[in-house]
């Protein structure tokens, strides 16, 4: 395997900018709102040249998921953008109800998820949403790689009609897949072939599980690296005949292990194929204050926990 | 007989839809929804400019109703099929397995007329700003209107919808709030007051009509007030004042009857009330 390589850092956040710059031009009945988090959430560009299709909400997120929802009658197509933990678990309701169960057209894009939110510490750190947002029929979760990645999927949800949670982060990180790629909803993508273990990995830890697949080639184990953009709906075809070959997995996310992608992926397992499955993820803890850095080494979210994790699930298949 | 006695006949009949439905299923909330009966079909029936025959969801070029207090959804239920969104023999579904009448109301099951699923409360004004904002994109002149409890005005969200909907100028809008000041556990003043309602409202940026919600003249007078306000940078509220159970003299003026249903002795007196003017479901 060639070691992995990434063109520069850029955070997952202004690819999601990028990609609403791209509609503010190209679809019309694209609209964003947001609850005073523009600046955060990269959307000064949609706000500022599409000033009659940009609503300011103000501090008051259930408030937003509701003006979003009633603005798909009449056939708008919302994205509402703002921190995670404000875009998920404080207005569940709200988005069960209008949003999931109303089946409404609305994308909800949520900045500044997991622990890399850094030094805001665990009241501003959702490791929970993947969890809360695959558990509301309807809804489908997308947690992409990188900033091309997030630009190429917040172009793709708006042609798809539902509900969508777009989950990205604040950190610069490795941008290593490629330009105005084609983003294809619910179908994972295999960025290295192997035979030895399925390494599943969503979000910033894609590219942890380049390098640790990298770092097992260097000492004779053939991972298969499998980027779960989609986790809901999850694209079942890829996970089982990729473990069908493999015969045991790793699943590495920023998120908590309860409810998380791993959850997803040992259902689709125990019910098809069951194998030894590891986790790269959070046990069941709150985050704390630190660099994002930090965090991910602390929280054990990272290349090395990967390629530990690998072995043991090699292990454990005997 | 005048306009308004034909609306009162419409109203009376779906006083009788509300009661058979409730005791049907033993379940549902018959208070609420007969106190605000006279409005509602006030509103569907002479008010509203609606499609009724092709239902869509986007209802372009159409007013469109929300409702807030999706409990009430017997009261819903029968003005829809009375003025002919569904067949008035499915009111005989209401709440029961396999229904598109569900307990609360929900677009989930194509039911024609319910463009978004209300129940959990304090929602219904938010989707209603985002409806009036989309026909202001659209040039759409048609009006939102959104009906809300008064309990529920204890949820917060409801007080965001209304800081945005000031600040934003949303002036295609009308909110009625059903002031009957009852509640499940009790009066409003009881259980949490709303203090002076009328002044907050207008400390909120609205602009404000008082109603006697169970005068149909009067009700027919107000909306239409209520319509002159509207594109005038102010969002306008109707202060309905109701009475819970109104129509039934056993049933009105109470928290009782808000979320239960008459038993079959009940539901007679209570019939015996109400005059079958269009025919029973």
């Amino acid at each position: 395997m060639e070691k992995p390589v990434f063109s520069e850092k850029k955070d997952t956040r202004s690819g999601f900018g990028a990609g609403l710059d791209v509609l503010g031009e190209t679809n019309k009945n694209v609209v964003a709102l947001c609850a005073d988090l523009i600046g955060s959430l990269k959307m000064n560009n949609f706000a500022e040249k599409h000033s009659e299709r940009f609503f300011q909400l103000g501090i008051a997120e259930a408030n937003m998921i509701g003006v979003a929802a009633g603005l798909t009658i009449g056939g708008k197509i919302p994205f509402l953008g703002t921190f995670a933990n404000f875009a998920t678990g404080r207005v569940y309701d709200q988005i069960r109800m209008v949003v999931a169960y109303s089946n409404k057209n609305v994308k909800i894009c949520a900045s500044h998820a997991g622990i890399t939110l850094g030094e805001d510490g665990a009241t501003h750190q959702i490791m929970e949403d993947i969890g809360l947002m695959k558990m509301l029929p309807n809804m489908v979760v997308i947690n992409p790689c990188d900033f091309n990645q997030t630009k190429a999927a917040t172009i793709a949800i708006a042609e798809y009609e539902g509900p969508v949670y777009l989950r990205f982060g604040r950190p610069a990180v490795p941008n290593f897949t490629p330009e105005n790629q084609k983003f294809e909803i619910g179908k994972a993508l295999k960025l290295k072939e192997g035979k030895d273990i399925s390494i599943f990995a969503t979000g910033h830890m894609v590219w942890h599980a380049m390098e640790a697949a990298y770092e097992l080639s260097q000492n004779g184990i053939d991972a298969e690296v499998i980027n779960i953009h989609t986790i809901k709906p999850l694209d079942k075809e890829a996970v089982i005949s990729s473990i069908a070959k493999t015969k045991c997995a790793v699943v590495a996310e920023e998120h908590l292990m309860n409810g998380g992608l791993g959850d997803t992926i040992a259902q689709l397992v125990v019910q098809n194929n069951p194998i030894p499955v590891e986790y790269v993820a959070v046990d069941d803890k709150f985050g704390e204050s630190g660099k994002p850095a930090q965090l991910m080494e602390k929280y054990e979210l990272t290349t090395e926990t990967i390629i530990e994790k690998s072995r043991k699930s090699i292990q454990r298949k005997g | 007989m005048t306009r308004v006695e034909e609306l009162q006949d419409i109203a009376t009949q779906v006083r009788r839809d509300i009661i058979r439905m409730t005791n049907a299923v033993m379940s549902g909330h018959p208070g609420g929804s007969l106190g605000c009966a006279d409005f509602l079909t006030a509103l569907y029936f002479d008010i509203m400019d609606i499609e009724t025959e092709k239902f869509d969801i986007d209802g372009k070029n159409e007013d469109l109703f929300f409702l807030s207090n999706g409990h009430i959804s017997p009261l819903l239920y029968s003005v829809l099929a009375r003025r002919g969104y569904f067949p008035v023999s499915e009111l005989a579904t209401f709440r029961i397995l396999n229904t598109r009448l569900q307990g609360h109301p929900t677009n989930a099951d194509g039911l024609p007329g319910i463009r978004m699923a209300s129940g959990s409360l304090g929602q219904g004004v938010s989707v209603a700003v985002g409806a009036a904002l989309s026909k202001k994109m659209n040039n759409d002149p048609k009006l939102v209107y959104v009906l809300t409890g008064d309990g529920e005005l204890q949820e917060g969200q409801i007080w965001e919808a209304l800081m945005y909907a000031a600040h934003n100028k949303v002036d295609n809008l009308i909110m009625t709030i059903d002031y009957n000041k009852v509640q499940i556990d009790g009066t409003l003043d009881e259980v949490l007051s709303l203090g002076n309602l009328k002044d907050k409202l207008t400390a909120f940026g609205w602009d404000v009509v008082e109603m006697q919600g169970n005068e149909m003249s009067d009700v027919l007078d107000k909306i239409k007030l209520a319509q002159t306000r509207t594109g005038k940078a102010k969002p306008v509220a109707i202060l309905m004042h109701t009475l819970m159970g109104y129509g039934v003299d056993f049933m009105a003026g109470t928290n009782k009857w808000h979320g239960l249903a008459p038993n079959a002795e009940q539901a007679e007196a209570a019939l015996s009330q109400l005059k079958e003017t269009l025919g029973d479901y």
